[in-house]
């Protein structure tokens, strides 16, 4: 049923239909519409059996989804920002315990200063904690990638992590096609838990682990995380078989066949960006869009499939939402290593430049992407740069501070 | 105390077991097949009062719900020597995640349970102290506040023994740990009001609050066992000696638990619903010296010259216990003298 | 369950790790002595017949009786007149009050004829011949534990009833007649002869007729001592005084009788004269009462019927109704010391309670037989100097006690029996004796002792019925079930509780524990929190 929707809300009714049963919620802005929407359904009764839990903190919501979990529930919980900070420790605990929960992140930054405003400080803050992370580029999307979510998670007993730009794709109204239940429950199976506490079958879960075994531990969770990278186009297929839409996947690219520029980015700003690029190429410029659904795993070999590397492209620009302080670009330090395998880039070292951009809910204007991309293509970027910096203030600060 | 006492000479309900009692008026602990949950092999220190404590509690547990019992357990002592990769010494369905998160973990099996309508299965939760007073307690409360149906059940050795010996909150006044050191002119932790857990748990007016020990074998089995006859939180706190932290024998680990409580330093008691609806009464009274004298935790109260102002602090601690709780019926006297 | 590696692992594999490698010390079962077995004259294992008798009526009280029976014929008597040297021992004195042993024991005695319970022979019989000289409580007890060995046993005794001392030094008030006439029937029953009124007087002859002879006459020949006496002064001796009583031919005493002497006899005498009819009855005693023989409880009952009491006194003479008194004083060393001071008492008669004399004449001019301080010398196993004679009770030196006697029966009927088998007896040795430090006393219920009815004393001192009451079977378990069991384990499962280590394991009811050493750690909990102290910690072996 096509709705015009606001995407919290439009989450709120893929996670319903995918028959959780935990949830728990601890309100932060900007997820608190899909956890409301959601404790509405099971106050209400039309979502049950399931417990709808408010908990006192973030770390407890992680907490509880790792109980409910590892007792066999399908589990969901959302969050965003400092909570997702708040409860990191127990982020990595689900993955390493190998626990399914989906989790939405309502990308938000993170301070000091504090800020409510969207970018992808929190979720990148998790890149390695060893969920799958999921970037959604619309409010369509996000819904489509929460019913994957489930069956990615529960296949591999991994945790995934579905980003959704906050407000950007939170807050606004789009249409979006809503499933039926029938089609959902045909896509998304019982929840068949590879482990689980239960008198019947005792086991001892989550053993402290030494030296002797650590490592081999870890390559196991790599291997299975990894596994995703395969999984994730059968999921999108029979995706489309179901419910008659493309949607998900580890990489898109938009115009690439042809493009010398190649513009990558996660999530919503996408959506821009491709509207620039259309723009630039009625100009006749030869550039083209990646955008990365999957970040983790990330993938390498279908990132190079997709990049024609010297065929023509030779110029890359990463544009980021997040950055790691004193170094740069972290999809870019992904990129550069996904490439560094690449037989073509090899040949054909492109130019990479890193674009940090809509930090902290500073919006991303076509007029500055345009003339960001014009700088590209005409060599003129710098490997590391931010968008629309007041330089003027930023100097002046600097010169303040040395003065002082 | 919340047992049937049984007047049966020689020991009556005194004693764990006990050739002429019937089967129903036996410990748990005295039957040939009851669970051990926590077995053989585990690697607690010589002594542990918190081995013994868990096994107690939940083996307890374990007869009230017919083996239908999982167990969350937050970091420490108790599950890094019973879970050390590749051997684990639990046999019911037992689960580690964090620190600080075992009431919440506990609250998500059950939630879980709950929507699977397997509320026939039941869900304890468990720590030592660090995990329960300091970096738990948030997830404590609000496992409190939600009431969900956990009981948790803190193993209170007094101090952060897995990291070796540090104060927690709930360390006594006066005693040298690692990190509250003999030394200065007010050796060792200082004297604060303590956090008082069960007090705080029945200010939540969950349903049911209890103090045990491991002295007190059949005391501690009932209470786990009350416990499972409520839905919603429970909480249980109990004295586990801790040998290597308290500078006690390994072999008194029940001894110097049963002065704790006939010191009145430790008040064994229940509470439903918030209020206290029973004490256990201190039967052979003795001075808190007794009591501190066995710990070498408290040596410097002691040598090189005896520190009378801060034993006879301690002493009215335990003698506002005494009153507060109401722990010495008329006729039992101070055996020693403080 | 597909398990994730090395988080997720399989139950109870901790089995795997075997932490008795951690040990530096092993906790070890033990069995040691308890001080009420070790101060029981007649060798009983009191502990042992407690434990039984705990199990109460369904079979715990006959199966009792049967282990005193082990040791002692007499329970019933022995509950009566035993001076309770295992209460005086009792570790549980130290808690509260002694464990009421003798009254249990009485209980069983009183069951076991009330049921008629008896004790099979099932010895194949050895062919040899026994005679047993005296019928008192020595001479029985070896009468019935040479029959159990197999022996033909024939006693001889000068008196028309047997009994001894039972019958005729020990009131009717202590000791029902009917009590001790049951227990004596059923040894008999088991087939002893018994020849009444036979005096015994060469022993050297009876070997031929016999291959051994135990010799167990008693002491029963009042001693006398000079007293300056007028003619009309009317003394007679102790002993003489109780067997007229019992042969219901009781020497006229008067309305006002004194007694002279401090031991036990002395207060039967002066209780006794209470009951024919003497309104005072004063018991004159040359030191203070804390330096009398007599037991307290003995004194406590006199004085309860009336009895007084003249301390620091000698009888200096005696002239018909009066006696001239001497008040003494005690010396440094505790002796009476004559002070020249002078007092009259009013007297009708004076009863000499100074002690009895061996009847030795059986075996004087025996070759090899030797005598020494009024007695028989004995070799520890009870045989004189003339093989194939042996000799005890009231005879030989020592105490003089029923349940010496008793002993001296059962020792000397296993000596018996090794001499008679060309063997010798076999000596188990003794357990260290289980201190009171060792025990957890903790874990004892508080159970004071239970008190026996007494009989009101003004009817006391008008009868002769039994004054001190027996135990019903409620009050008797729970007399029995205050026994600490000192030293050995009576299977309260503590040990197998407290291990934190799962270390003990439980045998079954009967079979007691085990420590499992694969896995126990050397703790020492077990050993702190044994109630009765039955386990030990040893150094491990390396």
């Amino acid at each position: 049923m096509l709705r015009q929707i606001e995407g919290s809300r439009a989450v709120a009714e893929a996670v319903a239909l995918c028959r959780p049963e935990v949830i728990c919620a601890y309100p932060i802005t900007p997820q608190t519409h899909i956890v409301e929407a959601l404790g509405f359904k099971v106050k209400s009764g039309t979502l049950r059996p399931c417990e709808f839990l408010n908990v006192e903190s973030e770390f407890a919501a992680m907490s509880v989804a790792i109980g409910a979990s590892a007792a066999g529930a399908r589990t969901y919980t959302a969050t965003a920002s400092q909570g997702l900070l708040y409860m990191s420790e127990a982020v990595y605990n689900a993955a390493g315990l190998g626990l399914p929960i989906v989790m939405t992140v309502a990308n938000r930054a993170i301070g000091a200063p504090i800020n409510i405003w969207n970018d992808h400080s929190d979720a990148m803050s998790q890149r390695d904690a060893g969920w799958i992370q999921l970037y959604a580029e619309t409010a369509q999307e996000a819904l489509d990638l929460h019913l994957q979510a489930f069956r990615i998670a529960e296949e591999l007993s991994v945790p995934v992590m579905v980003c959704m730009d906050g407000f950007l794709l939170t807050h606004a109204y789009e249409r979006a096609e809503i499933p039926i239940a029938e089609q959902v429950d045909m896509f998304l199976p019982r929840y068949q838990p590879r482990q689980v506490l239960d008198p019947a079958q005792p086991a001892s879960i989550g053993a402290m682990v030494g030296p002797e075994a650590f490592t081999e531990v870890r390559y196991l969770s790599h291997a299975r995380e990894s596994r995703a990278l395969d999984l994730i186009p059968d999921v999108v297929a029979e995706f489309g078989k179901v419910f008659g839409r493309d949607s998900g996947g580890l990489v898109r690219g938009y115009h690439l066949d042809d493009a010398e520029t190649v513009i990558v980015a996660l999530g919503s700003v996408l959506g821009t960006i491709k509207d620039t690029v259309d723009e630039l190429r009625a100009d006749g410029m030869r550039i083209g869009v990646l955008g990365v659904t999957t970040f983790r795993p990330f993938p390498a070999q279908a990132v190079c499939d997709a990049l024609a590397i010297g065929r023509p492209t030779k110029r890359l620009v990463v544009l980021e939402r997040a950055f790691a302080t004193g170094l740069g670009g972290i999809v870019s330090a992904d990129l550069r290593m996904a490439l560094a395998g690449d037989r073509a880039a090899a040949l054909h070292p492109p130019v990479m430049s890193t674009v940090v951009a809509g930090l902290g809910g500073r919006p991303i204007t076509r007029a500055s992407l345009r003339n960001m991309l014009h700088d590209a293509a005409a060599g003129a970027l710098e490997p590391l740069s931010f968008l629309d910096l007041d330089k003027d203030l930023v100097q002046v600060q600097l010169q303040a501070g040395r003065a002082g | 105390m919340p047992y049937q006492h049984v007047t049966f000479h020689q020991t009556g309900s005194l004693a764990v077991g006990g050739r002429l009692l019937t089967d129903d008026q036996r410990s748990v602990q005295s039957g040939r097949r009851r669970s051990n949950s926590l077995t053989l092999g585990h690697r607690a220190c010589q002594g542990c009062g918190e081995a013994l404590g868990a096994r107690y509690a939940l083996d307890a547990v374990q007869r009230a719900t017919g083996g239908q019992t999982i167990a969350v357990n937050a970091t420490g002592c108790l599950e890094v020597f019973s879970t050390p990769f590749p051997e684990t010494s639990w046999q019911l369905p037992w689960l580690h995640s964090l620190f600080g998160n075992a009431p919440a973990v506990a609250s998500g099996v059950a939630a879980a349970l709950k929507a699977k309508g397997r509320t026939d299965i039941r869900v304890v939760g468990q720590g030592g102290d660090g995990g329960t007073v300091d970096i738990g307690f948030a997830c404590l409360s609000g496992m409190f506040e939600r009431n969900d149906d956990v009981l948790y059940i803190c193993y209170d050795n007094e101090a952060y023994m897995n990291t070796g010996v540090q104060r927690s909150g709930a360390t006594p006044p006066a005693a040298r740990t690692a990190t509250t050191e003999a030394v200065g002119p007010e050796p060792g932790n200082r004297f604060g009001q303590g956090k008082n857990v069960p007090l705080i748990a029945m200010a939540h007016e969950i349903p049911y609050v209890a103090t045990a020990t491991v002295a007190d074998l059949r005391d501690l089995e009932a209470k786990a066992e009350r416990a499972m006859e409520f839905r919603g939180a429970r909480y249980l706190h109990v004295l586990v000696p801790c040998p290597l932290g308290w500078g006690s024998a390994p072999k008194d680990t029940i001894e110097v638990a049963r002065l704790a409580t006939q010191s009145g330093v430790f008040p064994v008691f229940e509470a439903e619903d918030g209020e206290v609806v029973g004490v256990s009464p201190i039967r052979h009274r003795v001075g808190v010296r007794d009591y501190l004298r066995t710990q070498r935790r408290y040596a410097h109260l002691f040598q090189p010259d005896e520190r009378t102002d801060i034993i006879d602090r301690i002493q009215r601690g335990a003698d506002r216990n005494i009153k507060r709780f109401g722990l010495l019926p008329a006729g039992v006297q101070e055996e020693s003298a403080s | 369950m597909n398990k994730p590696f090395a988080i997720t692992l399989d139950v109870g594999s901790s089995r795997a790790n075997k932490t008795g490698s951690w040990r530096t010390e092993r906790p070890v079962y033990t069995d040691r002595l308890p001080p009420c077995n070790n101060a029981c004259p007649a060798g009983e294992n009191i502990q042992q017949w407690l434990y039984q008798a705990e199990d109460g009526a369904e079979g715990g009280y006959e199966a009792a009786w049967r282990q005193i029976m082990a040791d002692n014929p007499l329970p019933a008597v022995m509950g009566r007149v035993c001076y309770r040297p295992c209460e005086t021992a009792c570790n549980r004195a130290q808690l509260d009050e002694a464990v009421g042993i003798n009254s249990v024991e009485r209980f069983l005695g009183d069951e076991a004829i009330k049921q008629g319970w008896t004790v099979p022979v099932d010895a194949t019989p050895s062919g040899k011949r026994v005679l047993v000289v005296g019928c008192g409580p020595s001479g029985l007890s070896a009468a019935y534990h040479l029959t159990r060995l197999g022996h033909a046993v024939t006693i001889r005794d000068a008196n028309d009833r047997p009994g001894g001392m039972m019958r005729f030094g020990i009131p009717q008030y202590r000791l029902p007649r009917g009590v001790l006439d049951a227990e004596i029937e059923r040894i008999l029953a088991m087939g002893v002869t018994l020849e009444l009124k036979s005096t015994v007087h060469d022993g050297e002859a009876l070997l031929k007729e016999f291959d051994a002879v135990f010799v167990a006459a008693g002491a029963h020949i009042g001693r006398r001592a000079y007293i300056p006496a007028g003619d009309s002064a009317r003394i007679l001796d102790a002993v003489s005084l109780l067997h007229g009583v019992e042969e219901d031919e009781p020497p006229l005493l008067g309305r006002r009788v004194a007694v002279y002497g401090g031991g036990n006899t002395a207060m039967d005498a002066a209780r006794t004269a209470r009951r024919l009819g003497a309104s005072e009855a004063v018991v004159v005693y040359r030191r203070t009462r804390d330096r009398m023989p007599a037991h307290d409880v003995e004194v406590r009952e006199a004085l309860d019927e009336g009895v007084t009491m003249r301390w620091l006194s000698t009888v200096a003479r005696a002239d018909g109704g009066r006696l001239l008194i001497e008040k003494m004083q005690l010396d440094d060393a505790g002796f009476p010391q004559p002070t020249g001071e002078f007092t009259e008492l009013a007297a009708d008669s004076l009863v000499l309670a100074l002690g009895q004399n061996a009847d030795l004449s059986v075996l004087e001019g025996v070759s090899g037989i030797t005598f020494d301080d009024g007695g028989v010398q004995v070799s520890p196993d009870l045989m004189t100097g003339h093989p194939g004679i042996f000799a005890g009770g009231d005879m030989v030196p020592g105490e003089r006690t029923v349940t010496v006697a008793i002993g001296h029966g059962k020792k000397a009927a296993r000596s018996i029996d090794a001499w008679l088998r060309g063997t010798s007896a076999s000596h188990q040795p003794r357990h260290d004796l289980a201190p009171f430090g060792d025990l957890n006393t903790w874990y004892y219920e508080d159970a004071p002792v239970t008190v026996r009815p007494e009989l009101e004393a003004a009817r006391r001192v008008s009868t002769f019925d039994e004054v001190v009451g027996g135990l019903d079977r409620a009050t008797a378990l729970y007399e029995a079930r205050r026994c600490l069991s000192c030293g050995n384990c009576f299977e309260c499962d503590n040990c197998y509780g407290v291990c934190p280590d799962n270390a003990v394991i439980k045998l079954g009811p009967g079979q007691r524990y085990e420590i499992d050493y694969a896995y126990c750690k050397g703790c020492g909990m077990c050993v702190t929190e044994c109630p009765s102290g039955a386990i030990t910690m040893e150094p491990e072996e390396t």
